[in-house]
């Protein structure tokens, strides 16, 4: 246990087994974002998976539309300490990006419209885990949570969730992203709390 | 893009109230004791961590209100309703009160006093903090980059740093936007953020100006559009947001 505050109780215990250590339940969804939002028109959007040998899978609007989707509901995590239960997004499995490439790679770079990257191990976006949304609560993702498309990996800090997302970047060695290079975790998994570097 | 490697962990570190001002009836300024504080650049945040008797920890992160000062750190934190936090820091909160500190944190949203651009700065209320930060630190450095800051709040109560920010500096003009309430004598109405505002108190946007814009979520995105659309270089506004939610 740390130093005690004096005097300090804080609010009633929630104990809701669904929050990670350190989080709290926020009712709105707040926007974490280090710039300007991209206006991104799904006219030009384009997203693209390249691989470690450089070939490159490239998918317009219409074409992931044309995808099969899942609706999943899942609760996220921000590292700025709110969570959100029960949030029901569409988009397109990671899997269906992805699975059919054959690539020896263990790591991802994603990058984001805007210039935004962020990295996380492949296997983190297999398996059902992670999506390219599309919509959300039933509704086209609005810009500022990073419509037209983002990355969402929930099981992780939601800023590996990259907004605005462009495209994958497959890698044979981790490098780190944007939050990452200013001292974000490597990884983020919540209920470690791995928020910094050396967390 | 400018990077700051953060290597290692972030240890949590003891601090200890030393003194505190308070800014407005909802807002206090903390003054630490923290020994063994790294330093840091303006603009960085903290985060705090309160531990009541039981073991129950709540953390929350905060701006650090000024530059760096060997082992003092100053946060101005706003009282928040139902904030289990801001509640006790801007009330019980005594001199000598241990909390626990770790950063500094974010290397993105930060202004070195070696970068000669102009600086823009666009605060919506408690976001001035990280913003003042900025302006102090160009004092301390004694550097004469060409400061604005554009300052957006409700109502005259609710300014913080009064009597720092109405003393004239050389080189910092300080333009204030109230949204609800206008002080005594001043005419026009109340009115937010606009085109107008940012396109005659902000930079031509052919000066290259490094953009600092901080506060409520809706504001920022307002004032980052503007900006964009007035021809700004999006990677030279960085934003900092804080929710609607809770501290």
């Amino acid at each position: 246990m740390g130093v005690v505050t004096p005097g300090f109780h804080g609010r009633a215990r929630s104990g809701n087994p669904r929050l990670p250590p350190g989080q709290y339940l926020a009712e709105d969804f707040p926007v974490l974002s280090a710039g300007p939002t991209p206006r991104v028109r799904t006219e030009t959007w384009e997203f693209t998976v390249t691989t470690e040998a450089g070939e490159k899978h490239t998918w317009n609007w219409a074409e992931l539309m044309a995808l099969p989707s899942e609706k999943p509901t899942v609760d996220i995590h921000c590292v700025t300490q709110w969570s959100k239960l029960d949030t029901r997004w569409r988009g397109v499995p990671v899997d269906t990006l992805v699975g059919g490439l054959g690539t020896e790679a263990d790591y991802v770079m994603v990058h984001s419209y805007g210039g935004y990257t962020t990295n996380l191990p492949l296997a983190d976006l297999l398996d059902g885990q992670a999506w390219i949304a599309y919509e959300y609560g039933g509704k086209p993702l609005t810009p500022e949570h990073g419509g037209p498309a983002r990355l969402l990996v929930p099981h992780l800090y939601f800023w590996k969730s990259a907004k605005w997302v462009r495209g994958l970047e497959l890698k044979t060695r981790d490098e780190p992203g944007f939050w990452e290079n200013a001292g974000y975790h490597d990884y983020g998994d919540p209920w470690r709390e791995q928020r910094y570097q050396g967390d | 893009m400018a990077r700051t490697a953060v290597s290692g962990r972030l240890a949590w570190r003891v601090a200890r109230l030393a003194g505190f001002r308070d800014e407005t009836p909802t807002a206090r300024t903390l003054v630490f004791d923290l020994p063994g504080w790294p330093g840091h650049l303006a603009g960085q945040h903290v985060d705090v961590r309160l531990t009541a008797a039981d073991g129950y920890r709540a953390q929350r992160s905060y701006s650090l209100a000024a530059p760096a000062d060997g082992d003092r750190v100053e946060l101005t934190v706003q009282r928040v309703a139902d904030g289990e936090v801001s509640e006790h820091l801007t009330g019980p909160y005594a001199v000598g009160d241990p909390v626990e500190i770790r950063g500094p944190i974010g290397g993105w949203f930060a202004w070195r006093p070696t970068d000669p651009a102009p600086v823009l700065l666009v605060a919506g209320g408690s976001g001035i903090v990280p913003l003042m930060a900025m302006i102090r630190a160009r004092r301390a450095a004694g550097v004469r980059t060409p400061f604005k800051l554009i300052y957006s709040l409700r109502t005259p109560a609710e300014l913080y740093y009064a009597d720092e920010l109405r003393t004239p500096v050389a080189g910092l003009d300080v333009t204030y936007v109230y949204t609800r309430e206008l002080p005594e004598g001043r005419p026009g109405l109340p009115k937010r953020i606009d085109v107008a505002t940012l396109n005659t108190a902000g930079w031509p946007a052919e000066f290259g100006a490094s953009c600092f814009v901080c506060g409520p979520t809706g504001f920022v995105e307002t004032v980052a559009d503007i900006l964009v659309a007035l021809g700004h270089d999006p990677h030279r506004i960085r934003t900092e947001r804080f929710g609607p939610s809770r501290d």
